[in-house]
């Protein structure tokens, strides 16, 4: 079984490898056609970006992706660069209407997604044409090897339990070396997904046959992070089964998510942007889907007929019903840990370092003050955004819309959500963004804390202040700080994924929904001591 | 303004210590040798497991104690002079108090066995002896098998924590059955079994004669009483019971007996000199309950209780109705009321036994065979409410009552695979019965009990 398990981790690596070298192979070439093609599509006016195009990237002999990104980038540069100048001039003589001819001519757009446009057309070479075998070589390797280290713990672990042996003891878990070695990767991973897709252009080859297959068009950097984010939740899935067998609520719990990961975030968009209609992810609420008021989204909408309507009202509607009424009757629960994608790959991949979370009091504070500010941020954005829509101006309160919206894109949703939010896992745990940034959680928080039937119930006087609870809550809760008093936990962050109950060495802990009613029970004395006592204390 | 001297650093010190400065604010300073600041001692088994960090067991962050004036002294009480209210610490130094608790817990029996004090034997007790157990048994290689001695609570928790590194494990029980002085056996079978699926090597029935040294005075082997075996052993884990920690105060003239005697106000003989938690003993046994509780939730009760009289509200420790939990390996423990073994059977007592055909999970439920009343429950695999079985012995229900309602009882999480209806069926063929299972309340569960 040991052996097995040796093997899947050299099959993993040596998937993983694969998967990470395929970025530097391939020739990146285009003919003066196509680029004439791209050059009508998009509609450029410039007159140089053509010349500098040609010299740069057309009819090169073996180039990679970094060579051809940096002179793509470079010659679009040159391009905008002469304007500049012939603007720096028209302003120095003063000859206004010159200058202002001149703005029509920029290419407007990061250099990285121009880059990015012209590699997908101009790729070559083995994994372009063998996208099967590459396939089997990255992601099959990596799934095959994952699952040969995940199935022999079925028999490793032992008899079903809690199986948390080691994990101060393994340097993947206990922030040591590997766990830095992951985070590295991890953070690199999302740099390159948000800010150079281009360099990543090798791995959307690899997935173009499912891509097409599923919305009949080619696969982008986005379907490579969707497909990739499915495939691991699923393949840690397999894990969180083994691991909890004896916990029906986490079984349950992890179909959830899974559930609605692969066919609502990923199979149905997918699906309806193959039947022209605009992919959308009927589970991912505003304001986590921050962009839902987006002008450009707004306007996708309007113009997809009923549909388009339809997924603007329901929107709506989620955000604005369903999420709140759901939380009164389940707790927040019902979405951060059953429904959201961000939870479902916190609950799969980030199971492992649960443990990180911080449980100090600062932390708490910190916790407290990002978030609500986040969801300021992302409600102040929409106002201004929804605003400048409606009147046709370019900012609100002077603040430019624009410029909010490319501001709370870059900060929250690139690099909280994505770069610090999953990429820090292995160092800060898996629930960074759930806890301090998802303005969505801070809602739902809000909703849970206030008005909710929501809550986990301590167990009389049972508590034995062990501290299992605390260590393995994903959300920095001190769970135990309350239980070891005898007080029920409700905490705006709790996202009830029901593990402090799992790990509990004395069935202390149970998560249910009941009358609001003594949800709430401040004690000083506990259940067990003399009752005259605990009535006189309680009461006083 | 008064200063209130604790010794010890436990749940009953630091209960006593957290509640009386809540009602007062009086100085008050913890006197501890074993650690600056107070962790779970519960919870040591799983620093050595990996699940924690020691960090981890602490409840109470360190900036805590400042923030609630409690000033935290680390020494060793040697002697306590009791004329001039003073302590004397093993360093020379002095700290004097108008007021005395004596929280200053247990320590491992040890039964004059020869060998008992070699290197590498050691109890499981201590934060010392968790660094003891790191050094002499780290992993399989260094430690190729451990003994244990005495079946216990402690027992099967070493025992479980040297499986977690794979180290092979010897247990010596001198019961016929896992702790079967307090479970029925049905259970104490139930726990066999597992034991043994845990590849632990369980002795019943066994003694240990004595531990044997190697040539640098380090453990080699032990022999067993009743056959004399040798058995080669890097580790000797002896875990037969406690005993309260008070060889200190031999010399005072505070009255002990196994532990420091005390009355229902937890006062000893010398006025504002207190004892609580496991070195306290009382005069008189209080119900059913021993005259020395080393339990976990009695010590923090003591501690609450002491708190309300040294503020001016003189209490009686009154414990309610008995409750406990442990963990045998995977299989959760909870009882509520009581429920004796065999062995310790009242005259009036029966039981009403479920099991499950396959997994572990059982329970007995002890009641009056005359009058029906429900006496106690133990559970095993399954949870149950606390709330729910106080408020039933709070009522005097009887059996059918409990059977009726016991939905409203479980505490199981959501999913999980109920057991009422197979359990009320078999009472119900064995008694000639036809009670029905209610379903769960919300209402009922909620509902305070009449007395509160």
């Amino acid at each position: 079984m040991k052996i097995i398990q040796k093997l899947g981790i050299i099959v993993f690596l040596i998937g993983l490898t694969i998967f990470t070298g395929s970025i530097f192979l391939g020739n990146f070439s285009l003919t003066e056609k196509e680029l004439d093609t791209y050059i009508t599509e998009k509609g450029y006016k410039n007159e140089v970006i053509k010349e500098e195009l040609l010299k740069a990237i057309v009819a090169q002999e073996k180039i990679n992706i970094f060579q051809f990104s940096d002179k793509a980038r470079t010659a679009f540069k040159n391009a905008n660069k002469h304007y500049d100048k012939l603007i720096a001039k028209y302003n120095a003589e003063k000859n206004w209407s010159k200058k202002g001819q001149q703005y029509q001519y920029k290419i407007n757009g990061k250099p990285h997604t121009l880059s990015y446009q012209l590699a997908k057309k101009s790729g070559s070479g083995f994994i372009k044409e063998n996208t099967g075998l590459m396939w089997f070589l990255t992601f099959g390797l990596g799934i095959i090897g994952a699952l040969l280290f995940i199935i022999p713990n079925l028999v490793l672990l032992g008899k079903p339990g809690i199986k948390n042996d080691g994990i101060y003891l393994e340097s993947s878990t206990n922030r040591g070396w590997m766990a830095w070695l992951v985070l590295v990767y991890l953070v690199t991973f999302y740099l390159v997904l948000y800010f150079m897709a281009d360099y990543a252009v090798n791995w959307t080859f690899i997935l173009d046959p499912i891509s097409k297959a599923l919305n009949g068009g080619e696969a982008s950097q986005w379907f490579v992070y969707g497909f990739l984010y499915c495939t691991i939740m699923l393949t840690m899935g397999v894990r969180m089964f083994i691991k909890y067998r004896h916990n029906k609520y986490q079984i349950v719990r992890t179909i959830s998510v899974l559930f609605f990961q692969i066919v609502f975030a990923f199979l149905i968009p997918e699906i309806m942007t193959s039947l022209n209609m605009p992919g959308y992810d009927f589970k991912n609420a505003f304001p986590l889907d921050y962009d839902f008021f987006f002008d450009w989204n707004i306007d996708n909408l309007r113009n997809s007929g009923g549909i388009g309507l339809f997924i603007l009202v329901w929107g709506i509607v989620l955000t604005l019903i369903i999420v709140p009424v759901m939380v009164y009757f389940f707790g927040k629960r019902w979405y951060c840990s059953w429904v959201c994608g961000c939870g479902g790959l916190a609950e799969t991949l980030g199971d492992p370092y649960r443990q990180h979370s911080n449980k100090s009091l600062n932390a708490w504070k910190l916790e407290r003050w990002l978030i609500h500010s986040v969801l300021i941020f992302s409600l102040v954005m929409t106002i201004v955004t929804l605003y400048c829509y409606f009147s046709g101006t370019q900012s609100f309160l002077g603040i430019k819309s624009q410029w909010i919206k490319d501001t709370y894109s870059f900060l929250i949703g690139a690099w909280f959500a994505g770069v610090i939010g999953t990429g820090f896992y292995p160092i800060f745990g898996n629930r960074v963004w759930c806890r301090f940034g998802c303005p969505l959680a801070a809602y739902l928080g809000l909703v849970q804390r206030f008005k909710s039937r929501f809550r986990i119930t301590t167990n009389g006087g049972q508590c034995i202040s062990c501290g299992n609870c605390s260590t393995y809550c994903e959300q920095g809760i001190d769970v135990r700080s309350y239980a070891q008093k005898g007080e029920n936990i409700v905490r705006s962050s709790c996202v009830g994924c029901g593990i402090c109950s799992a790990v509990c060495p004395r069935g202390v802990l149970k998560l249910e929904n009941g009358p609001e009613e003594g949800r709430i029970n401040p004690k000083e004395i506990l259940l067990g001591n003399d009752v005259d006592l605990m009535s006189f204390i309680n009461n006083k | 303004m008064e200063h209130i001297v604790i010794i010890g650093n436990g749940i009953a010190g630091v209960s006593a210590a957290r509640h009386i400065r809540k009602n007062s604010d009086k100085k008050i300073t913890i006197v501890s040798a074993e650690t600056k600041y107070f962790f779970s001692r519960t919870a040591l088994m799983y620093v050595y497991m990996g699940h924690m960090k020691f960090e981890h067991t602490q409840p109470y962050e360190n900036w805590f104690w400042k923030k609630n004036k409690i000033d935290l002294k680390e020494g060793f009480v040697s002697k306590v002079d009791v004329k001039n209210k003073t302590l004397l610490f093993a360093d020379n130094s002095m700290l004097s108090y108008d007021k005395l608790i004596l929280a200053v817990g247990s320590k491992p029996n040890k039964f004059g066995w020869p060998g008992q004090d070699l290197e590498g034997v050691m109890g499981m007790y201590h934060k010392q002896d968790l660094y003891n157990l790191e050094k002499y048994a780290p992993n399989n290689l260094v430690c190729k098998r451990a003994v244990i001695v005495g079946g216990g609570l402690i027992g099967i928790e070493l025992a479980e924590m040297l499986r977690s590194r794979k180290i092979p494990v010897t247990f010596l029980v001198r019961e016929t059955s896992f702790w079967n002085g307090v479970l029925p056996s049905q259970e104490s079978e139930l726990i066999n079994k597992h034991i043994k699926e845990h590849h632990i090597d369980l002795r019943l029935s066994t003694n240990l004669k004595e531990i044997k040294a190697d040539e640098n005075g380090k453990v080699k082997s032990v022999i067993i009483q009743e056959t004399g075996e040798e058995i080669f052993c890097d580790v000797v884990g002896l875990t037969a019971g406690v005993t309260p920690n008070i060889d200190f105060l031999k010399d005072s003239s505070i009255e002990t007996g196994r532990g420091v005697k005390v009355n229902r106000f937890l006062e000893t003989n010398i006025s504002d000199i207190y004892a609580i938690g496991d070195c306290a003993e009382q005069h008189k046994a209080i119900g059913q309950r021993r005259n020395i509780e080393a339990v976990w939730y009695t010590g923090r009760m003591m501690g609450e209780t002491l708190a309300q009289t040294i503020c001016g509200n003189k209490t009686e420790y009154k414990p309610g109705h008995w409750f406990n939990s442990a963990k045998f390996l995977d299989i959760e423990y909870q009882t509520y009321g009581w429920v004796f073994s065999e062995r310790n059977k009242q005259k009036n007592e029966t039981y009403f036994q479920w099991k499950h055909p396959k997994e572990n999970k059982c329970i007995t439920i002890s009641y009056d065979k005359n009058t029906n009343k429900f006496l106690g429950i133990n559970t095993f695999g399954i949870r149950m409410r606390h709330e729910i079985f106080d408020k039933w012995l709070t009522e005097n229900q009887n059996i059918e009552y409990v059977l009726e309602y016991l939905a409203d009882a479980n505490f199981d999480p959501e999913f999980y695979k109920l057991h009422e209806a197979e359990i009320v069926a078999k009472f119900n063929q064995e008694n000639n019965t036809h009670i029905k299972v209610k379903k769960k309340s919300w209402k009922r569960i909620f509902s305070r009990a009449k007395i509160l």
